[in-house]
């Protein structure tokens, strides 16, 4: 079981100097909005390769006034084996828009090399309008459950957008360098096919993992994209002839539009009850917390499978739109899970059923204060 | 601090790649310790290098003759051509000793984003270079790059009506810019599994 055993903060955001020790595996931080508890979380979210669970850049996280640098450092215990270090930050003299990671002192070779050690999830607020966004909201939301498991999706998302890009400005400069167009619609067709493996495999997995016994109705995935749809009965390399092709035929069209019609960036994510076919978007604001947060502790349980460590789990104000036994649930299952967790709410009173399997803090001017 | 000799050759040293100020101030205190045993030589060999170093006119590379040393070497493969993206590129496969032909550095790839277009490339004399009919192979060894891999596509369009057999070296192999840090075993193995 993974533990987290110490984090230190350094001019993160409105910490100037913080150093926590959580004391249990799961930890209740309360505070009032605006007090930095979900910058505690997002400094966590660090410790993994990644923009952290607000996206932001990385000059952003350095805490105003604090000189532009800034650091996280953390002291983790895998089980019985002996403590770690991980952190990340600035380096003193370095660019101050580049994140250097250290794992027990020394830079780790490839980000690999963290992932072996460490991973995490998280649910925030701003996921909770997931289902009324538009089809990108979902589209990061299942890539970034997929680079979890899949350390290469984050790659070919990244190849993939570029060649789109080019591919657009292309079409506005030199609509007629066929050879070029040809070039990058390959890269186009070559990414988009294996983005859309990667997420196929994922959803077949998730759908159909067998979890733990939970409270929280389970979600079942599936997704909305003419890419996918051809690979579940063609081989992959048919595919991608078919859609370099349809990229070649859809030229004039796209250079009028301004956007490449076809590839991994139109695919949609559709979300529904398993056991009442209910779709996430008719369905009540609890009913959708509730199949979100069935999919981030499904995600966390594959995670656990896949690397034999559990990943770290945040969760920003799980218990908004929860009903008494939806949380009562929640409670439980975070009881049961082999990682940690850290939790965040303006209210300790809702947490009252944790006491006895977690610690509970305030958030005081950028320091924590136990509680109780 | 120091006076304004100092100060000029501390700002020019931070220019140096790889360099910032802090390390261009040690650099340069280093160097004024030693003024006639390192500082007059290395003057000396830039200065030297300056005014005899020149881009090769034939395949891009950097020499103080001009055909290059490796083109005017008879004992190399004159019908293979390998495509790079910067002299620092063939300098790298070259310490390999895998590659036993020739040449061509294009000086980048092609960048849609970047606003780099064919015209902006050494490609047009690659193409004049395979005009005659000796050059029987090409190898890109690009960078598997989205910008590398449309400049690799582009070239084997153009290469196409020239007869000559083009490869690309191994994809997922990190090359280009790259080349310069993948040990030798890699990289043999990228030219050999070309396709
Ligand atoms: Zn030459």
């Amino acid at each position: 079981m993974l533990c987290l055993l110490r984090l230190n903060l350094t001019d993160f955001r409105n910490y100037r100097a913080l150093t926590w020790r959580p004391e249990s595996r799961v930890a209740v931080i309360t505070g009032p909005n605006g007090s930095g508890k979900t910058n505690l979380l997002e400094a966590v979210s660090l410790l993994a390769p990644g923009r952290g669970l607000r996206g932001a850049r990385i000059a952003e996280f350095a805490r105003h006034g604090g000189g532009g640098r800034w650091a996280v450092a953390a002291r983790l215990r895998q089980g019985e084996a002996p403590p770690f270090d991980l952190g990340t930050g600035t380096a003193g003299d370095g660019p101050a828009d580049r994140r250097l990671f250290r794992l027990d002192g020394a830079e780790p070779r490839t980000q690999a090399d963290i992932a072996a050690r460490f991973a995490v999830v998280w649910l925030t607020p701003q996921m909770d309008t997931l289902f009324q966004e538009s089809a990108s909201g979902r589209r990061r939301f299942l890539d970034r459950l997929v680079w979890a498991l899949e350390p290469g999706h984050a790659r070919e998302s990244a190849a993939h957008d570029t060649a789109v890009a080019s591919r657009n400005r292309l079409l506005a400069t030199r609509p007629n360098d066929a050879s070029w167009l040809a070039g990058l619609e390959e890269s186009i067709a070559r990414h988009a096919v294996a983005l859309a493996a990667g997420r196929l495999g994922f959803v077949a997995h998730l759908n159909a993992a067998p979890l733990p016994p939970s409270a929280f109705p389970r979600a079942h995935l599936a997704l909305i994209d003419p890419i996918a749809e051809r690979l579940a009965t063609q081989p992959a390399l048919a595919v991608e002839v078919w859609l370099r092709d349809a990229l070649a035929q859809t030229r004039a069209t796209d250079a009028a539009t301004g956007a490449t019609s076809l590839g991994a960036h139109r695919a949609d994510l559709a979300i529904s009850d398993a056991a009442t076919g209910l779709s996430a978007s008719q369905a009540s604001t609890g009913q959708q917390k509730a199949l979100l947060l069935g999919i981030i502790l499904a995600h966390a349980a594959l995670i656990a499978e896949a690397r034999a460590t559990a990943p770290m789990l945040l969760l920003d104000e799980p218990a908004v739109h929860l009903d008494a036994p939806r949380r009562e649930a929640l409670f439980s299952a975070l009881a049961a899970l082999p990682g940690p967790a850290l939790l965040t709410g303006t209210d300790a009173e809702v947490f009252a059923p944790l006491a006895h399997d977690a610690s509970f803090w305030q958030v005081r001017d950028g320091d924590l204060v136990k509680a109780g | 601090m120091g006076g304004p000799e100092i100060e000029r050759l501390i700002q020019l040293f931070a220019k140096v790649p790889g360099l910032g100020p802090r390390s261009a101030r040690r650099a340069v205190l280093k160097l004024l310790q030693y003024p006639e045993a390192r500082m007059l030589p290395l003057a000396q060999a830039m200065a030297a290098a300056a005014r005899a170093v020149k881009h090769c006119a034939l395949c891009g590379n950097l020499d103080s003759v001009n055909p290059c040393a490796i083109c005017a070497d008879p004992k190399r493969d004159h019908t293979m051509i390998c495509v790079v993206e910067t002299v620092a590129d063939l300098w790298a496969l070259e310490r390999s000793g895998v590659h036993p032909g020739l040449y061509h550095v294009l000086g980048g790839t092609l960048s849609a984003l970047g606003g780099t277009g064919p015209d902006d490339l050494n490609i047009r004399p690659l193409l004049a270079r395979v005009q005659p009919g000796d050059v029987q192979e090409i190898i890109l060894a690009l960078s598997a790059t989205v910008d590398g891999a449309a400049t690799s596509h582009f070239l084997t369009d153009r290469l196409a009506a020239s007869g000559v057999h083009v490869t690309r070296v191994a994809q997922g192999v990190p090359i280009g810019g790259a080349l310069d840090v993948l040990d030798d075993g890699t990289l043999a193995t990228a030219l050999r599994a070309r396709r």
